[in-house]
């Protein structure tokens, strides 16, 4: 235990270097201000560098969000005031869960609406399957019901 | 659907996808559609650049006008400032807002480069560029004439973004502005 203990706490340090250098910290009246901080943080997304929610982005835009987001809680506005005040200004874009409505509809029921089709898509090609099988027997006539009987017999004896 | 229909399917979604796919090449998922388009400017009271006295939203109505947001650490700022001042000498107006800079370097910039606009609003804090929903300068607002911002362009304004997309827009609110 006490082998590892010295290089993990000198890979913790290297780890929480650069964080603590890249994000700003904010002193909270309340601790569940703080909750609600982080959890807005990481539901809002970077307007410039799109794929990042401004928890983890540095770039100036996300710092002066997440000064705004700070100085509103502080102010006690509730989450939905936040992100109605950020919508306002940046779009839905810059939610990672956009209300649903508009241009957003789509996006939160093609994944139903996909799993519908892809179950409608099941059921047809299994119900095609059954019934051609069905039929692919039924349609032999007495002759080849015979034949194909002594073709079965035959390979029987062969094995 | 025949037997020999159903042997295409395959090439038929393989085409589809393609088309999706080649159109995805010329779209530019950084380009977002302001958020203001078609609202009045958002109400700011901020100082003049270079100037005593301060600034609102009624001294950029009045006339059409092109709101540029600019700063002196914005490298593509510096590309599209000629141009800028060749459409400040073809007398379009042009208001610059200062996002997020020091007013000593924006004053040397406007001296060493030449001052295309008719005013600058000093946004040191960037408080004004986060109420346009301002995310990288440069970005230029077109606001007609009551101060209803009609089109953003983000990125570096040159001659084919002027000709193709702003200058149609432009005239066509001019035109609309006079006979009001």
């Amino acid at each position: 235990m006490k082998s590892i203990a010295l290089p993990l706490a000198a890979l913790l340090m290297l780890v929480a270097g650069p964080g603590l250098a890249l994000i700003e910290t904010y002193n909270f009246s309340d601790p569940t201000l703080e909750v609600r901080y982080q959890n807005l943080t990481e539901e809002l997304r970077c307007p410039k560098c799109q794929n990042q929610n401004i928890a983890d982005s540095n770039a100036p835009i996300a710092q002066d969000l997440r000064r705004l987001l700070h100085q509103q809680l502080e102010e006690g506005a509730t989450n939905d005031e936040i992100l109605d005040h950020m919508v306002a200004r940046y779009g839905e874009f810059v939610r990672y869960r956009p209300s649903f409505g508009g241009a957003s509809v789509l996006l939160w029921l093609a994944p139903a609406l996909l799993l519908l089709a892809a179950v409608g898509v099941l059921v047809i090609t299994l119900r095609s399957k059954s019934t051609s099988t069905a039929v692919g027997i039924a349609s032999l006539s007495a002759e080849e019901q015979a034949q194909l009987k002594s073709l079965v017999n035959k390979a029987e004896q062969d094995s | 659907m025949g037997p020999r229909l159903k042997l295409f399917l395959p090439l038929i979604l393989f085409a589809m996808l393609a088309i999706t796919l080649f159109q995805g090449l010329s779209l530019d998922p950084t380009e977002m559609p302001s958020a203001l388009i078609d609202r009045p400017l958002p109400a700011f009271n901020l100082p003049r650049l270079g100037q005593p006295g301060s600034l609102s939203e009624q001294d950029v109505e009045g006339q059409v006008s092109l709101l540029n947001v600019w700063a002196t650490w914005c490298v593509a700022c510096r590309v599209e400032h000629p141009y800028l001042r060749q459409l400040s000498d073809q007398g379009v107006r042009l208001i610059g807002l200062n996002y997020k800079d020091n007013d000593a370097d924006a004053e040397r910039w406007l001296e060493e480069l030449g001052n295309p606009y008719q005013f600058n609003i000093a946004d040191n804090e960037g408080t004004l560029g986060l109420d346009l929903g301002v995310y990288g300068a440069p970005e230029t607002y077109l606001v007609d004439g009551v101060g209803v911002i009609r089109y953003r362009h983000v990125g570096v304004v040159d001659e084919r973004v002027w000709k193709t997309i702003l200058e149609p827009l432009y005239q066509e609110l001019t035109v609309e502005d006079k006979t009001q």
